[in-house]
């Protein structure tokens, strides 16, 4: 089962490799991690997708809570989160296949970022499941190259982590 | 404004630092050129390793954490065991490492390594120093955290140019580390809860391990397990807590553990681990007994609770406070019959026979301890010698140190040699094996250069013993690559050469008198004991 969790940690030095480090030598399973700073900049928060069962993610949530630069951890339960990752594609496009992409970017949400002779860059925010989504329809037109920041979430609601 | 490394120093100084374990090399110079103008005296090992083990040896008996010394490189990496092996026995450390010069680090220049990379799995915290203002809240923190909560290494990497730079010295006095906040008080409800289990509850049984030790409080579980009269058990890490002869407790439990103490896990109803963390040499099958037996948990360390075992009431907080607490709710008992039923395996005697012309080791280490004073201090290494000395040494109210988690040969010497620092006026023997002694015996040369009397006891069967006897059982008998008679010097001449009193026995009767003369000698002593090639570890 996958699990979101949210970290707040101090916004030191290696406070990374730490986190990454514990999830390899625990024999944790990350799905994606994704990493930025806070409205605070002493601050950063990290946002971990992870593969496990219940014992596992309470294991997980111990441990992280452990490292010495953690703040808070909190496991997000799948039906309060609002979770987005943003992804870029770049397809085949020739001057005919154009306005037919442009109809599923429509549809599905997604922007133009780029455009060349023969190809299309595309820019789409979303969850995972939309993302994976799109991508099946945009398959036929030939992907050339993807990149995706990885899944970050939110509480949804008036309720925070720091609560 | 004074140099950095000067500021190092008395960072030491004010944490009251008394004696240091270390090895100097090119980047941590400066530091060593300052220290020569402090009282902190400075202890030169033989390997940076056993910097580490003599530094846990002194924080053990001291209570406090303990300051070891390694330079960049090569020095650092030596470290890394000692690390790892404070780690897994929770053992306060602050490991200060040299490092090359901050412009130069990533260029992979001379004796350059990434120390705070390389040992990130095993500290509990690290710091590599960029600013050379941050290090009096370093430090500060640093003794704080190793020496706090569940202890632990932190090490501290200070590039040699920064501890060249000017800084305005002001040792912090309190911290402020808003992530790190050990529970140390258990939670009411919680003690209730077990208080109200333990009613029910016919056949209890208390499995104590280091953790009771690292909270000092083997007399606030005394008093509990004498209130309730629940009969104790304790993990390798946990010897020494109870006197092997008081009447509630049943021995070391597990792999390598009694009967008596077996017996007692497999036949409790509720067990409370305190201090203890499930290991695989304490408790083999964790999921078994947690399907029979309801489990009380209590550690410090929460991320401890649950992980090797299912719990039914988990306790957080310093094993101490727990104790008192529990002790004071819960209500006093008696339990006869199951402490008849205990005692009955605890009074059968074993069957033991000399061997011709060998030392028996189990009945060397009853005799030795019965002679010892009662605050000694054993270290035992690792190997047979190791589980001879937990299962046969009668502890009386000294201390027992081993290298129980990691079990990292070569840690007896120079862990002895740190016990000895801490107090001066206890015997401390060390007892070790042909194997592990030859992993450390360079610490002769520490012992006779800081004149301590530190004993050891060298059990010699010629053979790295544990493993033949794994390669016996499980490997058909195929000895390979632990036959060492070969390469063994004439270790009684080695002592002697660095000036140390030794002698060799083969028989017990022989052993016997060997003992008076290692009792009553004032300076260091080896004791080579002759030991059968195949004698059993149980």
């Amino acid at each position: 089962m996958k699990h979101t969790i949210s970290i707040l940690v101090e916004n030191h030095a290696g406070v990374l490799s730490r986190i990454s480090g514990l999830f390899s030598r625990r024999g944790f399973n990350i799905d994606s991690l994704a990493v930025g700073e806070t409205d605070d900049p002493k601050v950063s928060r990290v946002t971990i997708v992870a593969d496990g069962d219940e014992h596992t993610v309470e294991q997980l949530e111990k441990q992280l809570n452990k490292l010495i630069d953690t703040i808070k951890v909190k496991a997000l339960e799948p039906q309060e989160l609002l979770s987005r990752e943003l992804q870029l594609i770049k397809i085949n496009a020739t001057s005919q296949q154009r306005s037919e992409i442009l109809t599923i970017c429509e549809i599905m949400g997604a922007k133009i970022a780029d455009i060349s002779a023969t190809t299309l860059t595309l820019e789409i925010s979303d969850t995972t499941q939309h993302l994976e989504r799109f991508q099946e329809l945009i398959k036929p037109y030939g992907i050339k190259e993807i990149v995706r920041t990885g899944v970050i979430a939110i509480q949804k609601g008036a309720e925070t982590i720091k609560k | 404004m004074i140099k950095a490394a000067e500021a190092m120093v008395k960072c030491l100084e004010n944490e009251g630092v008394k004696v240091v374990f270390g090895y100097p090399g090119a980047a941590i110079c400066p530091f060593y050129d300052e220290l020569t103008k402090s009282d902190i005296h400075h202890v030169l090992v033989r390997r940076e390793d056993n910097a580490g083990h003599s530094a846990s040896g002194y924080a053990r008996i001291s209570g406090k954490p303990a300051v070891c010394i390694a330079t960049s490189g090569p020095g650092a990496t030596n470290l890394l065991t000692a690390i790892a092996t404070a780690y897994a026995d929770s053992i306060p450390l602050v490991c200060i490492t040299g490092q090359v010069s901050t412009d130069q680090i990533g260029c992979d220049v001379f004796q350059e390594v990434d120390i705070t990379g390389a040992a990130e799995p095993f500290v509990k915290y690290s710091y590599l120093i960029k600013n050379a203002a941050e290090l009096p809240r370093v430090f500060k923190e640093a003794f704080y955290l190793a020496g706090t909560g569940r202890n632990g290494p932190v090490l501290i990497d200070v590039p040699v140019d920064i501890q060249n730079t000017l800084i305005d010295f002001d040792y912090p006095e309190s911290i402020e580390l808003r992530t790190y906040k050990p529970t140390v008080k258990g939670n009411t409800l919680q003690i209730k809860r077990v208080c109200e289990a333990l009613k029910t509850s016919e056949r209890p049984l208390i499995c104590a391990g280091g953790g009771v030790i690292s909270a000092n409080a083997a007399e606030e579980l005394r008093d509990f397990a004498e209130k309730t009269k629940i009969p104790v058990v304790s993990t390798m890490m946990g010897l020494g807590i109870f006197p092997t002869e008081h009447p509630l407790y049943m021995g070391m439990l597990g792999m390598h553990g009694v009967k008596t103490a077996n017996e007692a896990v497999s036949k409790c109803d509720t067990m409370i681990l305190i201090g203890a963390r499930v290991g695989d040499r304490a408790v083999r099958s964790p999921k078994f007994l947690a399907k029979t037996t309801k489990i009380i948990h209590i550690d410090v360390d929460p991320a401890e609770i649950g992980k090797n075992i299912h719990v039914d009431i988990p306790l957080v907080g310093d094993c101490g406070n727990i104790l008192e607490q529990l002790c004071a709710h819960v209500e006093c008992s008696e339990r006869a019959e199951w402490l008849a039923e205990l005692s009955q395996i605890k009074n059968e005697v074993p069957t033991e026979n000399e061997t011709q012309g060998y030392v028996n080791p189990k009945m060397f280490i009853r005799k030795l301890s019965a002679k010892l004073p009662e605050n000694t201090i054993c270290v035992a290494d690792v190997g047979q010698n190791q589980i001879w000395t937990c299962n046969n040494f009668q502890f009386k109210g000294g201390r027992f140190l081993t290298s129980g988690g990691m079990g990292t040969m070569g840690y007896s010497v120079p862990a002895a040699i740190g016990a000895k620092f801490a107090s001066p006026d206890s015997e401390v023997v060390a007892i070790c094996g042909d194997g592990s002694f030859q992993m450390q015996m360079m610490e002769l040369a520490t012992i006779i250069q800081e004149k301590l009397a530190v004993k050891i006891i060298l059990m010699r069967n010629n053979r790295l013993g544990m493993v033949r006897e794994l390669q016996t059982i499980h490997y058909s008998d195929n000895q390979t690559a632990i036959h060492i008679a070969d390469g063994n010097p004439d270790f009684v001449a080695l002592a002697k050469a660095y000036g140390i009193e030794a002698e060799r026995v083969c028989t017990m009767a022989e052993a016997e008198e060997a003992i008076e003369h290692l009792c009553n000698a004032k300076g260091p002593y080896l004791l080579e004991c002759n030991v059968w090639r195949n004698e059993t570890t149980l």
